[in-house]
Order: structure tokens, then C-alpha cells, then sequence
């Protein structure tokens, strides 16, 4: 809107007053409303202009600063100037096309936004929300079938299940520590590639390369490096004499491998993205900085964090959907039933083959809403963090 | 006599040069103070101090990229390993695979490892064969007519949803992009946590609303729910929303149509994410897992990617090749359109 405002802003001046806001303003301006400029203004030019050009000037020296000035912003009105509109029948019925047209552009719009959106809207009604709605309901009853209500004795049981327990604490330890190494090693990356590497682009594209091969291919060669038999133990039997063998698949280092791949997999698009971000902090700022004597360090905690942060926000939320997604793996890995690394998705799966809907449907349920509110704090502290940045 | 004077000069040059630099002293006045002799020393020791620090700079800075260098080079062959070995390992014979690598599966099957002599105890890990073949491919391709339907089920199952899906996106978020309001703004927002639902919670509605349409164990029990997922209408929005304003306004002053701003303005300007956008569907969808593990019990449907993690033993021979072959597609789609996947992803992320 503000390239519109100047818009009339210049038009209701002369030529010579006009000529130096007129080039500060344009400067400014997008290429679509400048185009806009030429239609309007030698129509307005061509009126006689009321006020003397003197007046103007004296006006004009101590203008206020407010945008929207106009010519006349200095002059005091009369109560004649200002003009009154009689309630009569032309005027009554002026309004009423105005408020038809208002209406009937509303309703356009509203049109082509709904005409765009309903094949979206209608599968994802159909798809997503109301089963989500079917899956609230399921979760209170006694079994899909027989619709007594139960209360929150589904609930109840689902979170007392040791199987549900024990997936969701496996779940959560895995997010919680491979979100933030997934953050920070692909930041430290970044910034690796970023301080003048030669070879920049190569490496970028090696690194892109594990995001692009399927689980199902390489979980083979995974397991040649990480089987008991595997070469990793077998590596490490040759290094160090003490070592005795870690079935690495089957222990308590099983999270270990996972997040391993994890990381692998998942690095290359969370560093693209700092790369993106690093490259776009203003160079100037950086180059004022290195010429006032901040070193790297400082550099990069006083300027380039809080450039970033957004971008450390939306690759925290990306690689938490990712870590969620990390299920196809141990699943390639280890089959159905693994020992340590028994995710939520397992138990979903296993649970399927009891087709026991009610405790299905509750524990679903649980998620949805441990999701929305990990979400939703992540979305509030960005907002909030955003609003320090800025201040 | 002449070392008295050299040591002089030494002395008289340290302490302009300390005087100069501590600013105790403005350089012009000292250096003009000095007798004509200790200045020219002044001048060659300066130069040469300079030198030298000039090249011990620039040897830091090699030494710091190099380190730079290899630390990044070690990273992205621990990249490339795994894909590596998959791919050279292909063109082994199974015989050699077998001899190679069974340790490792028995042990992961949980038999005893005896009887077998011949093999070694630890699996040797090769990246190049002992003898090339492509003896495995052959077999894969044209012995076994399992793994093509395998594939074929792959392709028609990953196809049709991302080419519905992008369908579907580029009109949703274009509408998104276009009209903001602010009650509109919500329903955008519970796309977004519709996106960030994990499997583990979409997995039963699916499983629900699959059985009430009768399309359980049928391909569209996977296909309908992805092409309406809302992961490509959250990125193609955020992407649409940094076209001008002025661009639009533009063109409904030129007169066009709705459907020709969005034909001919929209799109071309979004071409780099929807390239971007469907190679990431492809892939994720190409990698799917859960989805057809859960929704379609006939085996003989599964795609290729469930059916290369039950492979054992007696198949070890062609897994090698199994997975390169499955691999491929995806890496030739990263090749052509690395570029464009960049420059989506980059933007993507940036407010």
C-alpha cells in the first residue's frame, strides 16, 4: 500500500516542489506500481492548481512529519471545507452500489479462493480430519463396534501398557538427542563449507547424495558394518585388544546405529539450509564487524545466530518430523520386533495385528496431542525469540 | 667501531618502530627525527617484518583450509561409503557375496555359525571384486520375475501420488498465497499440524477411513491419502507468498484472467520448488515403508522397498544388485535436478 499512498501524494504537487521527494520516493518503489504512475498522473497535472507556489514552499519547510502529507496539511480548514454528505436519495443510492460492489468483489474472491483450495480441502476433509473426528470418537467407546461410552478408560489403559511406556521412552530419547546433534552438526558443517572451501558446491552435493538413496538399498551394507560378525566390531577387535564385541543391532547401543543414520541421512538438507541462510546475512554487516576486530567467534555469535535463528527453528521442526519418520529404518534394520529399539510405530503395527481399535485409536490420540503441543511451543518460542531479535 | 654503530641503529630502529605502534609517538615526527641511516633500517626491517608476517598469514590460512579441506573430505566419504559398497558390490558373483558376507546374516538370523568351514569368520568388506560380472543383474532381471513386479509396484504406487499431489498443491497454496485473510490464516495453520503428524498418528485414521471406503489392500488405500497430504502445500505457500504483489497487480491491470495470472505468473515464478518439491516427494514416497506395510497385506503388491528388507539368505546373491537397481531412479532424478533441488530447499528456508 505505501507505493500507492505516494502515488497521490505526488500527484497533487507542482513539478518544482515535487522533484526531490519525488526522487527519494521512487527509488523505492516496485517495478508493478511504477508502472501504475504514468496512466494517472498528466490527467491530475493538467488542473489548474489552487494554491500559489510560494505558499507551497513556506508550507512545506515545516511540514509535519507525518507520511501521508499532503499540500494542504498545513493550512487550518474552515468547517466550510469540510464537505457534508446529505442523506439524499442519490446519495443513498450510491452507497448501495458502492456496498453491492464491495460485495460482489468479496464474494469473487472468496469464489476463486474456495475454487482453488476445494480439491485440497475435500481430500483432506475426507482423508484427514474426519477420521481424526471418528478417531476421537473410537477412543471413548468400548470397541468400534459397540459404542458404550467408557470414558477415559482407554486412556488409561494405553498409558499404562509397559509396550506403549517403553515405545515412547525410546521414541523420545531418540528425538531428543538426534533433533539437536541433527541442528548443530549440520550448522557446524555449514559453516565449515561457507568459510571460503574451494571445492564449495562439490562437497554440498556429496553430502545431499544419502538423502536421496532409499533405507531399503543401503540398510544391507548398514548391516555388514554393524551386525555381531560386522566390520565395525571387527575394525575395532583389531585396534584395541581389550575390546569385546558389541552386537551393536541388539544392545543398548542400538540407538547409537540408528542415530548414526539418522544423522546421515538427514544432514545434507538440514546444511543446505544454513548454507541458504549463511548466504543471505547482509555482507556488510559481517565486513564492518571483521574490520572493528571481532574474530570468527564473535562474528558468528553476535551477527550470524541471530540471522539464523529462524532458519535453526524450521530445521529443528524439519528434523523433528524426520526423527518421527526414522521408523523405516530400524524397521529394515531390525524387523519387528526389536529388543531396544522398540519405536511407537511398532507398537502401532503390532497392536494392528490384535485389531484392537479402542487402545489404538486413545494412543493415536496421545500423540496427536503430545505433537500439537511440542508444535505449538516450538511455533511461541520462535515468535517470541523473533521479537527479541528485532527489538 | 661499526658493531657499536649497528647495535645504535638496531636500538634507535626497535624504538621508533615500539613508539610508532604504541602511537606514543605520531610516526611522521618519529620517523623524521631519525638520523638517515637508522631510518632506511627502520624502512628494510618494517618491509620485512611486514613480508614475513604477510606469509606466515597466508601459511596459516592454507594450513586452516587444508584442515578445513580434509575434515570436510572425511565427511562426505562417510556420505558416500554405504553407497559405495552397495553399488561396486553389485558386480561381485553371488558366490563371492555368499563367501563374503553370510557370517553376517547368520548371525543376524541367530543360527550357530557351524558346519560352514570354508567361510570366514569375520565378513571380509571389498570395494572392489575379485572377478566383474553383472552375472547378479542378470539374474535379478531376467530370472526372477518377482523383483520387476516388485518395482513396477514402486512406480505405479510413487507416480500417480506425486503427480497428484503437486496437482493439488499448486492450486491450495496458490489460493493460500493470493488471499490471505485472517480466518483463512487458521485453516492454513491446521495444514500445518496436519504435515507435522507423525505416521504413528495418521496410521489409524487411514486405516479407517480406508476400511470405510472398501479400498483396504487396494493401491488407492496408499495413493488418495498421499496426494492430499499437506507437505507440499506448506513448503509451495511459504514459496508463493515472496512473488510481488505489484507482479499481480500488473497483470489484473493488463486484464488477465484468474486462471492466467496463475498459469503465467504463479507457476513460472514457483518452477524452481516444484522441481525441488517433487524430487523430495518422490523420494519420500519412492523410500515408503509404513504405509504399505500396514495398508496392504497382499505381499504380492508390496513395493520393492519392503520386499529388499526380507531378504535372507538364499537371495543374498542379487540383494547387492537389487538395491542398486533400486537406488538408481532417485539418483539420476538428484543428477538432473540437483540444481533446482538446491535452490528450492534454500529458499524454503529463508523468511
Amino acid at each position: 500500500m505505501k507505493c500507492g499512498d505516494t502515488v497521490t501524494f505526488m500527484d497533487n504537487r507542482t513539478d518544482n516542489t515535487n522533484n526531490i521527494i519525488e526522487k527519494g520516493e521512487v527509488t523505492g518503489m516496485r517495478p508493478g506500481s511504477q508502472a501504475a504512475v504514468p496512466e494517472t498522473k498528466p490527467e491530475k497535472k493538467s488542473e489548474p492548481v489552487l494554491i500559489s507556489k510560494d505558499d507551497i514552499d513556506s508550507k512545506l519547510i515545516n511540514r509535519p512529519k507525518a507520511k501521508n502529507v499532503t499540500p494542504l496539511a498545513g493550512m487550518k480548514l474552515t468547517p466550510e471545507d469540510i464537505p457534508v454528505f446529505e442523506n439524499t436519495p442519490e446519495r443513498r443510492a450510491k452507497l448501495e452500489l458502492r456496498n453491492k460492489r464491495r460485495f460482489k468483489r468479496k464474494l469473487r474472491d472468496w469464489g476463486i479462493f474456495t475454487g482453488y483450495l476445494t480439491p485440497s480441502f475435500v481430500g483432506v476433509l475426507l482423508f484427514f480430519f474426519l477420521p481424526l473426528i471418528m478417531l476421537l470418537k473410537t477412543s471413548f467407546q468400548k470397541s468400534p463396534t459397540n459404542s458404550d461410552f467408557v470414558g477415559f478408560r482407554n486412556y488409561e489403559r494405553v498409558l499404562t501398557n509397559p509396550a506403549f511406556q517403553d515405545a515412547s521412552k525410546n521414541t523420545l530419547i531418540f528425538a531428543v538427542i538426534s533433533v539437536p546433534l541433527a541442528v548443530l552438526l549440520a550448522l557446524l558443517i555449514a559453516l565449515l563449507l561457507n568459510s571460503g572451501l574451494p571445492g564449495k558446491s562439490i562437497f554440498r552435493s556429496i553430502l545431499l547424495n544419502p538423502m536421496m538413496v532409499p533405507v531399503a538399498s543401503v540398510v544391507l551394507i548398514w548391516q555388514v558394518f554393524f551386525s555381531y560378525n560386522g566390520v565395525v566390531n571387527g575394525i575395532c577387535e583389531q585396534l584395541f585388544d581389550t575390546f569385546k564385541k558389541i552386537d551393536w543391532l541388539k544392545s543398548e547401543y542400538a540407538q547409537v546405529v540408528v542415530v548414526l543414520l539418522f544423522l546421515w541421512k538427514n544432514l545434507g538438507y538440514n546444511m543446505v539450509l544454513f548454507l541458504a541462510a549463511l548466504n543471505s546475512i547482509p555482507h556488510e554487516i559481517l565486513e564492518s564487524a571483521a574490520m572493528d576486530g571481532a574474530g570468527p567467534v564473535k562474528r558468528f555469535f553476535a551477527i550470524k545466530l541471530h540471522y539464523l535463528s529462524p532458519t535453526i527453528f524450521f530445521v529443528g521442526i524439519m528434523s523433528l518430523i524426520n526423527s518421527f519418520k526414522i521408523f523405516r529404518e530400524v524397521y529394515l534394520l531390525t524387523g519387528d520386533y526389536p529388543n531396544e529399539l522398540y519405536f511407537l510405530q511398532h507398537f502401532m503395527n503390532n497392536s494392528f495385528t490384535h485389531l484392537d481399535y479402542s487402545k489404538l485409536s486413545a494412543g493415536a490420540i496421545v500423540m496427536c496431542i503430545v505433537m500439537i503441543i511440542i508444535v505449538g511451543g516450538l511455533f511461541f518460542a520462535e515468535s517470541k525469540f523473533d521479537k527479541d531479535v528485532e527489538e | 667501531m661499526d658493531d657499536i654503530k649497528r647495535i645504535e641503529r638496531r636500538k634507535q630502529a626497535t624504538l621508533a618502530r615500539r613508539n610508532v605502534y604504541t602511537e606514543a609517538v605520531k610516526p611522521e615526527t618519529f620517523i623524521t627525527s631519525l638520523s638517515d641511516e637508522a631510518r632506511e633500517y627502520f624502512f628494510a626491517s618494517e618491509k620485512k617484518r611486514i613480508a614475513t608476517n604477510l606469509k606466515k598469514r597466508k601459511i596459516k590460512k592454507t594450513i586452516i583450509t587444508a584442515i578445513g579441506v580434509a575434515v570436510a573430505v572425511f565427511i562426505s566419504a562417510l556420505a558416500l561409503v554405504p553407497i559405495f559398497f552397495t553399488f561396486l558390490n553389485s558386480f561381485m558373483s553371488s558366490e563371492e557375496i555368499v563367501s563374503n558376507y553370510q557370517v553376517v546374516f547368520q548371525s543376524m538370523s541367530g543360527h550357530a555359525t557351524q558346519g560352514a568351514t570354508y567361510m570366514s569368520r569375520t565378513p571380509v568388506l571389498k570395494l572392489i571384486p575379485e572377478e566383474v560380472t553383472i552375472s547378479q543383474y542378470t539374474t535379478l532381471l531376467f530370472m526372477n520375475p518377482e523383483y520387476l513386479f516388485k518395482y513396477w509396484n514402486s512406480i505405479i504406487l510413487t507416480l500417480p501420488i506425486v503427480a497428484g499431489q503437486m496437482v493439488v498443491a499448486c492450486l491450495a497454496s496458490y489460493s493460500f498465497a493470493r488471499y490471505r485473510r485472517k480466518r483463512r490464516e487458521v485453516l492454513f495453520f491446521s495444514y500445518i499440524i496436519l504435515m507435522l503428524m507423525p505416521f504413528q498418528v495418521t496410521l489409524v485414521p487411514n486405516y479407517m477411513i480406508a476400511e470405510t471406503l472398501g479400498i483396504l489392500d487396494t493401491i488407492w488405500a496408499i495413493i488418495l491419502p498421499g496426494i492430499f497430504s499437506t507437505f507440499a502445500i506448506f513448503l509451495l505457500t511459504k514459496y508463493m507468498r515472496q512473488i510481488p504483489s505489484g507482479y499481480i497487480e500488473a497483470a489484473t491491470l493488463d486484464g488477465a484472467s484468474e486462471w492466467q495470472i496463475f498459469t503465467n505468473i504463479a507457476l513460472p515464478l514457483c518452477k524452481n520448488a516444484i522441481f525441488a518439491l517433487t524430487i523430495l516427494l518422490f523420494i519420500d514416497y519412492w523410500n515408503m515403508v509404513e504405509q504399505p506395510l500396514v495398508l496392504l497385506t497382499d505381499p504380492a503388491k508390496q513395493p520393492l522397498s519392503v520386499f529388499l528388507s526380507q531378504i535372507n539368505e538364499p537371495e543374498l546373491g542379487i540383494a547387492f544388485a537389487a538395491s542398486s537397481v533400486y537406488m538408481i531412479p532417485p539418483l539420476l532424478i538428484f543428477f538432473w535436478g540437483e540444481d533446482y533441488l538446491v535452490e528450492g530447499i534454500s529458499r524454503s528456508g529463508i523468511k
